[in-house]
């Protein structure tokens, strides 16, 4: 009947197909608990008030701190300010986020999992709801069995209006990323808020409710990559929530072991209370020992502990521990903990690293930028005084927030080379002046020409360089001269 | 429907076979997964709903319309006045203001290259080539050649009325035909071809005389194209002082055109584009850098 794992061993199970058992994890209290409590505190307080805090950037740019801004193709991060172009900022960034993934579990497995991934805090959000209405574990399942009755209704709705309200403001938050915070909350409120902004609402309502309501565990077990290539990852010396099976075995109940201790047999400090089994978000026993389901979240050694602590055991029996360890203690060695390794070094290292490289960058980061794309058709015009010309389109970016001038230069070709900018606003000897305006770009045509008495090669490299008026920056890019010449 | 008694159960799994049976092996009737079979309703529910909302099953004649009205044509029509409304500001500024200006104002300068982008790719590009280098018989718009004027105003013209079009105001040159109305014997046609050819630079038949050439050029060719063969921009008659010529640049392409010239047309644009559209032409086609 049952497709319980145990029962497997010898002959078949009559179901082919079982449906995943619904898990009511119980509540416990202790370290672990105090700190996913904190962390989800902190996460989901950044959350959800980051869109309101103000920045002040001057009159014509927006005043949020953090902002993503897809109307003008803008991102904000306080003093920060990233063009499209400069997205690599975004590249370090995930290079950063994905080695620090590495990092922790180097340190201690699938920490991330058990305390930060959105889909443990949300979803321990979403449990604590469903404790306050419905009650701990046995009031749940009997819940689940009784008849419906008015009772039941009632606590089912308070439960799902909640769920909803915490899934909508999720969504809701989400949106304020992208615009105006304050205003974009007034626009929703009296409902002249842009269709988009509702239908990402209601994308962003729907996925919390049903990943945190009601898929849960099954997403870190069946749709996560990362325990896939977390498990590829691991190694024997990163610290797993452990049951230190030499201590605990054989496990019986408390009056049973202590007989057996009477008796002077061989007794563990496991009463078998099941208590860790209970707490647990993903339904693992973790006295079968380290699990694809378990998300390293602590709660079972909170369990245990607050049980070790009630019979005059030490705390402990379930810990952050490695099996290496274990054997050691069989062994009767000293436990090691070698959280500082070649691995954790070079991953801390690398992040490090590439922050450095970011850092650099981001205070080095250029205020004016130059492309130039050549013509292709034609590559170039032959003059009848004998001259080649060749045409440019030439995009120039000013990222300050003001009107600069630049003085365009073409450096690499012969003396008395003419140098045109349709559109330019004036020359400086024979050099267009280009001005752009305050945080945009401006394409010009830019026509050079050899002198008519030069025979040019067929490609002669050159190089665009703008100076910007008053604080002299200068910004360079390479390009070639085309003529049909020898090459 | 079936008669379910004759239906077999498989012994290991207990679920009905569908009685059929390939070398002993038999298909189990499992049913339809769930959520399948309810995405499959939902597709149903869905359909009828499409079909009471939207224009769905042809009819006929026409086809049925749907409660709410939707009409693709219509938002498409809309869309394209909206553009049309949308762009009829810098429309309005660019016919008031003059071609110079256009060139020194920012804003209207990339508006006319990009309207005159696009207008020159539509409508000017089958002849001149999209890059605007021509073509034998079309010419170059790129280089400082120009038979009508390169300036502002002259582009702006030609592109209004045209060349040998069938507007009135278009401009006329007409260059003889020489040989075909026997104006000029075929040695003569030689021998001013050839001295054509001399001062051009190009390539000359062995024993010409070049001195009666240049004779026949003064007196049949040099009112139109100059004493020195400069060219007369006015009567567009092109410069022959060197081989850069609209039909071919080797002496049998001088002889041809001097015998039976071909005289290409330039169709006005004053009738089928909006002024704003042609002036924006003028401005991009000035902007490849031949213009003077
Ligand atoms: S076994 Fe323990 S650490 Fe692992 S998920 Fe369950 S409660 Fe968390
Ligand atoms: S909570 Fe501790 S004592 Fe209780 S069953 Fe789990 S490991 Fe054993």
């Amino acid at each position: 009947m049952s497709a319980d794992t145990e029962t497997h061993e010898g002959g078949h199970s009559e179901e082919w197909f079982a449906s995943a058992k619904k898990i009511y994890p119980m509540a416990t209290h202790g370290l672990f608990r105090r700190i996913k409590w904190t962390l989800l505190f902190i996460t989901l307080g950044i959350y959800y008030f980051l869109p309101f805090i103000r920045y002040d950037r001057g009159p014509d740019a927006p005043g949020q701190a953090v902002l993503i801004d897809m109307e003008h193709a803008r991102a904000y991060f306080f003093f920060i300010e990233i063009w499209p172009q400069e997205v690599y900022y975004l590249t370090g960034l995930l290079i950063i986020a994905s080695i620090a993934l590495f990092l922790m579990n180097a340190v201690a497995g699938r920490i991330w999992c058990g305390y930060l991934c959105p889909q443990t805090v949300w979803t321990d959000l979403f449990l604590w709801v469903e404790r306050k209405v419905e009650g701990d574990r046995r009031e749940r399942i009997a819940l689940d069995k009784d008849p419906w009755t008015f009772g039941k209704i009632r606590k089912r709705a308070t439960k799902h209006f909640f769920w909803l309200m915490i899934a909508w403001w999720t969504g809701g938050a989400w949106v304020l990323y992208f615009n105006d915070a304050p205003t974009l909350v007034w626009q929703l409120l009296t409902f002249q808020a842009p269709m988009i902004a509702y239908v990402w609402i209601g994308i962003l309502t729907t996925t919390t409710y049903l990943l945190a309501g009601f898929m849960r565990e099954q997403v870190c077990i069946y749709m996560c990559p990362w325990p896939r290539i977390q498990a590829a990852l691991t190694d024997e010396k990163a610290l797993n929530v452990t049951y230190r099976w030499d201590r605990g075995e054989p496990r019986g109940s408390l009056k049973h072991n202590k007989e057996l201790a009477a008796q002077g047999m061989p007794a563990g400090d496991c009463i078998d209370c099941y208590q860790c089994f209970q707490v647990c978000p993903t339904g693992v026993d973790i006295r079968k020992g380290m699990q694809l389901d378990c998300i390293q979240c602590g709660l079972c050694i909170d369990a245990c502990d607050n049980i070790m602590n009630k019979i005059g055991k030490p705390t402990g029996l379930i810990a952050y521990d490695t099996d290496e360890n274990i054997e050691r203690r069989i062994e009767g060695k000293e436990p090691v903990y070698d959280i500082v390794r070649v691995r954790t070094v070079v991953y801390a290292a690398l992040i490090a690293f590439v922050g450095a490289i970011m850092l650099f960058t981001l205070l080095n980061r250029d205020f004016a930028d130059i492309s130039v794309l050549h013509d292709r058709n034609p590559v170039f015009v032959e003059q009848s005084d004998g001259s080649v010309r060749n045409g440019y389109t030439v995009r120039l970016s000013n990222k300050r927030r003001h009107t600069r001038a630049f003085m365009l230069h073409v450096e690499g070709m012969p003396p008395n080379t003419l140098v045109e900018a349709v559109g330019a606003d004036s020359t400086f000897a024979g050099r267009p002046i280009i001005e752009v305006g305050p945080d945009t770009t401006r394409e010009v045509r830019v026509l050079v020409s050899s002198p008519s008495w030069e025979k040019m090669p067929q490609s002669t490299p050159v190089t665009f360089r703008i100076t910007e008026s008053v604080m002299g920056e200068v910004v360079t890019t390479k390009d070639t001269f085309k003529a049909p010449g020898e090459p | 429907m079936s008669d379910t008694h004759n239906k077999e159960v498989d012994q290991i799994s207990g679920v009905e076979t569908t009685g059929h049976e390939w070398d002993g092996l038999k298909e189990l009737n499992n049913p339809l997964p769930k959520w399948w079979l309810y995405i499959f309703y939902a597709t149903v529910v869905w359909a009828v709903i499409y079909w009471v909302l939207y224009p769905s099953w042809p009819l006929v004649s026409s086809y049925t319309k749907g409660v709410l009205g939707a009409n693709q044509r219509q938002e498409a029509t809309a869309a394209y006045d909206k553009g049309v409304a949308d762009r009829a500001q810098f429309a309005d500024k660019i016919v008031a203001a003059s071609l110079e200006a256009i060139t020194q104002d920012q804003d209207l300068l990339q508006y006319a290259l990009a309207n005159g982008q696009a207008a020159f790719g539509d409508n000017c590009a089958p002849c001149h080539g999209s890059g605007g280098t021509g073509a034998e018989g079309y010419p170059n718009l790129q280089d400082d050649t120009w038979i009508w004027g390169g300036k502002l105003d002259d582009i702006h013209t030609t592109l209004l009325y045209g060349i040998r079009s069938d507007n009135d105001d278009g401009r006329f040159g007409d260059m003889p035909a020489f040989g075909a109305d026997e104006l000029l014997t075929r040695e003569e046609i030689n021998q001013v071809s050839n001295f054509v050819a001399s001062r051009a630079g190009v390539e000359t038949d062995a024993d010409v005389d070049l001195a009666a050439g240049q004779v026949l050029y003064e007196d049949n060719c040099a009112a139109c194209h100059g004493d020195n063969l400069e060219g007369i921009q006015e009567v567009g008659a092109p410069s022959l002082m060197s081989a850069n010529y609209l039909y071919g640049n080797s002496l049998d392409d001088i002889k041809a055109q001097v015998a039976a010239p071909r005289n290409g047309v330039m169709p006005g644009w004053v009738e089928r584009l909006d002024p704003a559209t042609i002036k924006s032409l003028t401005v991009y086609v000035h902007s490849f850098g031949g213009g003077q």
